[in-house]
């Protein structure tokens, strides 16, 4: 099993990261676990924590009054949840839903924001990275907005 | 004994006559999807390569191109699994056993099964773009000592709509690796949620043992080969299957065209790099 220090190491987002970038990051997680279903964080909680899934898989949704809420995208293992500690107003877009039993990495983003002010080298690569989170999440998301699978033609 | 001569006249007749195929059995896949099997009425098993396709009918309504999505191992049984989407394929899916339908082909280019011996194959399957696949699967599944990892990744718009289930379950049993996703769900599935492109990351592929095989809307196939290729998949690696105006099946017609290539005829089955620029001209 791998420790902290390295499962941080080994997630994509923080790949290749200097080591006392690395170090930083590692004082700022500890590890969290929960059953299925918990809640982790609701849209408009303030955003002072994000996670790194070392197992499990966490759901992330939009709720509505009076129905089940929507599930649009899950993250596994390896896989970030949430960006918005880095980003003004630093409160969550969606909810965020444990849908099996997950051993987290709780990250204190507004610790690693104070980080991120002091040091700008810090603060570029973890823009930049989230930046890339993002991206990533914006194509899926116009991807999903197509609908393909309903309206386009397929095969033969 | 008419019908008997006419059966067996059509059954030499070239590919443009339809032979007929009586309807043996339908089961219905999704809410507008529906598997047919059929048997030819002249007694000629329709031997195909996974990857071709039909041009099949019910009388009256139009003839439309569609996949053959049975076991090529068993060709005794014609497997097609029709969406309903138009006065054709609606027809086709509300037939009932026992009637006959005319049947024309098997049609077009094959997934390249020898070439993926010894590799590792990932099949990016979305939506109704699974059946084309399923006679490639059952074959490598079938010969499963000549291939590397078998990864299935699959990509449908929600749990219900996604084809196959148990079948998918004892494939996972014979040795493919299966990650599903759904564009979006409700609180009761606890799968994967998001694009189908996504998996390809989870997959953990090595690129330079991969040979990809997709098929599903061609956006979709667009959006995969990308993600393929930012992995390091080299696009001569990727095949795709294009669906274009297929008519006469035999590249005669023309109205499936594609830049220098005649779907029917020299497809559907591409390697990527030979269709690439062609499939980036949005007038085609």
């Amino acid at each position: 099993m791998l420790t902290l220090a390295q499962e941080i190491a080994a997630a994509e987002v923080f790949a290749g990261l200097a080591p006392e970038y690395l170090d930083l990051i590692t004082g700022c997680g500890q590890n969290v676990h929960f059953d299925a279903g918990v809640i982790l964080q609701r849209e408009g909680d303030p955003a002072d924590v994000f996670y790194l899934i070392r197992r499990g898989s966490v759901a992330l949704e939009v709720h509505h009054p009076g129905a089940e809420p929507i599930r649009i995208l899950t993250e596994g293992p390896g896989e970030p949840v949430g960006w918005s500690w880095l980003f003004e107003p630093y409160r969550w877009h969606l909810d965020a839903r444990t849908i099996q039993p997950c051993s987290l990495i709780a990250l204190d983003g507004a610790c690693l924001r104070g980080k991120c002010e002091q040091d700008p080298a810090l603060g570029y690569e973890l823009m930049r990275r989230f930046a890339r989170c993002l991206v990533e999440r914006l194509e899926a998301t116009q991807f999903q907005l197509l609908d393909v699978y309903g309206n386009a033609r397929v095969g033969v | 004994m008419l019908a008997s001569a006419s059966d067996t006249a059509t059954a030499s007749a070239g590919p443009l006559v339809p032979a007929p195929f009586r309807l043996l059995a339908k089961r219905r896949e999704t809410a507008d999807t529906w598997t047919l099997e059929l048997e030819p009425r002249h007694g000629t098993p329709l031997e195909f390569a996974p990857g071709q396709f039909t041009m099949i009918s019910r009388g009256g309504c139009g003839e439309v191109p569609i996949s053959i999505s049975g076991d090529p191992d068993e060709p005794e049984r014609l497997v097609q699994t029709v969406r309903a989407v138009g006065l054709a394929t609606s027809a086709l899916c509300e037939a009932e056993p026992g009637e006959v339908l005319s049947v024309r082909g098997p049609f077009g280019t094959a997934w390249p099964l020898e070439e993926a011996e010894g590799a590792d194959v990932v099949i990016v399957a979305g939506g109704i773009g699974l059946p084309p696949l399923r006679g490639a699967v059952l074959r490598m599944l079938a010969q499963r000592e000549r291939y590397g990892r078998l990864v299935l990744l699959y990509g449908g718009r929600a749990p219900d709509q996604l084809l196959f289930g148990e079948q998918i379950q004892q494939w996972r049993e014979q040795g493919l690796e299966v990650l599903i996703t759904v564009d979006s769900a409700g609180p009761e599935w606890i799968g994967h949620v998001g694009v189908v492109t996504r998996l390809i990351g989870r997959a953990g592929l090595d690129a330079s043992r991969v040979l990809a095989m997709t098929c599903g809307p061609e956006v979709m196939m667009r959006f995969v080969v990308a993600t393929l290729a930012d992995t390091g998949v080299q696009s001569d690696r990727i095949h795709v299957s294009i669906e274009r105006n297929m008519q006469c099946g035999i590249g005669v017609c023309g109205h499936c065209q594609l830049g220098p290539v005649l779907v029917c005829r020299d497809g559907p089955v591409f390697r990527y790099s030979e269709v690439e620029r062609w499939m980036r001209v949005r007038e085609l």
